[in-house]
């Protein structure tokens, strides 16, 4: 069972306006029956500092990750996930996050690696929530588990490992990093974690787009015409196009893979989630330096 | 073998006594704990040195009183709780002891006391961090 969709005119222009809602929306739907609230966000506890009532928290780190292996979880991993917060197979999920939802659209991402078919962001997320000062609550409310059933993982349609990279030249790549990153100044993005790569610079021939050009100030997504202006216009993505998307560990290009897939309406776009932190360490890999794109390599025999 | 100082001891205890789950809940105290800035350094914020390793930006500041006890001092916005909460562990952790003794901190201290889990391995970072600094801060203050 859906939620009606939302039908706020800012969102007729996306291609996919299904997957957004408003805080206007949410705050009157937020209790419908078949409709779950996800809170996912950078900081683990920002969810206990307060959230929306009757919201659920999906960690990234602690619950999407596979503890073991650099992957996802697994289909009865998911399955678990789900059941233990109360979402079914068709119910409507609502992510929402801090940052701009860098990181609720990054979970938005995984449940379409399980096929979820009614998944969407609320604009704006967690800031937008807050600054117009919407209810808050840290009472964790009782979840019913489901019986959601075990769906095998799909990576294909949406995911490109480094083999599917290193194929794809001649096609379009975004690289989704600061400019400092892109460049090859630094490996990791100013004021965050350094994790390691051993490389700097880009994949060649990527066009650089910061993820966060797709956000406007107030964290909602800018309008359909600006971000033609930045992706079609600027990085000259046409119709058509086959897309990857990547930055340092996955979770910024999700949010573009999002602006890309549903609101710009490419349907051929994935996202390289092992990203500079894999491409920047892996042997034998092209790597341009400085603010070109670069040419595209020689195909290796 | 070196003995943790034992405030130190104390939180560790705390945190690995508890369930997973609760362990967050106890990282949101601290955050909540976190004392203010003291006056001095609220009106002299270039003091202050932010620790670039952490996701949020925070800021720390050392000294040593008078009679030679270690204070540490910090700074985060109440939307990043989970920095708030290792900046106030180890301000409360550190406050009081000697220059010798916080040197002696064994630098895996935050891997130490049961967050990994909870938290995750990476976010951890930003506290190891914060400790590494503090220690290099109180280096230079006595150099």
């Amino acid at each position: 069972m859906s939620a009606p969709i939302d039908t706020t005119e800012k969102f007729a222009a996306y291609a996919h306006p299904s997957k957004l809602v408003s805080t206007e929306w949410l705050a009157e739907h937020r209790t419908d029956a078949g409709l779950v609230v996800v809170e996912s966000d950078e900081d683990v506890l920002l969810y206990e500092v307060g959230h929306i009532p009757g919201s659920v928290k999906i960690d990234w780190h602690t619950d999407l990750n596979d503890k073991v292996n650099r992957d996802y979880i697994e289909g009865a991993a998911f399955a678990a996930l789900m059941c233990s917060k109360g979402i079914a197979r068709d119910s409507t999920v609502v992510i929402y996050g801090d940052k701009s939802n860098w990181w609720a659209a990054y979970a938005l991402w995984v449940f379409t690696l399980f096929g979820h078919d009614d998944v969407r962001l609320l604009d704006g997320g967690r800031t937008k929530w807050l600054a117009e000062e919407r209810e808050l609550t840290t009472d964790v409310s009782p979840v019913t588990p489901t019986d959601y059933p075990e769906t095998p993982r799909n990576d294909a349609p949406i995911r490109a490992f480094k083999s599917d990279v290193l194929a794809h030249f001649g096609n379009p790549l975004i690289d989704v990093r600061s400019d400092e990153e892109y460049s090859g100044a630094r490996t990791t993005m100013p004021a965050y974690p350094e994790e390691g790569a051993l490389r700097g610079g880009h994949i060649p021939t990527a066009a650089s787009v910061p993820w966060a050009r797709a956000a406007a100030t107030d964290s909602t997504f800018k309008t359909r015409t600006e971000l033609d202006d930045i992706y079609r216009g600027e990085a000259g993505l046409a119709d058509g196009d086959n897309v990857i998307a990547y930055c340092r560990i996955g979770e910024r290009s999700s949010h573009t893979w999002f602006v890309l897939t549903h609101l710009l309406g490419f349907d051929n776009v994935r996202n390289y989630d092992g990203s500079w932190t894999e491409w920047g360490n892996a042997v034998a890999v092209p790597i341009a330096v400085g603010t070109a794109p670069g040419a595209a390599p020689v195909p290796r025999r | 073998m070196s003995v943790l100082p034992s405030q130190l001891a104390e939180i560790q205890e705390d945190f690995l006594a508890l369930e997973q789950k609760d362990r967050l809940l106890l990282l949101l105290e601290f955050a909540n704990d976190l004392p203010e800035l003291p006056q001095e350094y609220q009106d002299h914020p270039d003091l202050l040195e932010r620790v670039v390793e952490c996701q949020s930006p925070v800021f720390i500041f050392v000294n040593l009183d008078a009679e030679g006890a270690f204070h540490l001092h910090a700074t985060a916005p109440r939307e990043s709780p989970t920095t708030r909460g290792f900046a106030s562990i180890l301000a409360q952790g550190l406050d009081g002891l000697s220059a010798q003794q916080v040197f002696a901190v064994p630098d895996d201290y935050p891997q130490s006391i049961g967050l990994s889990e909870a938290v995750s391995p990476l976010r951890l970072r930003g506290m190891s961090a914060m400790l590494g600094r503090a220690k290099r801060q109180l280096r230079e203050r006595l150099a």
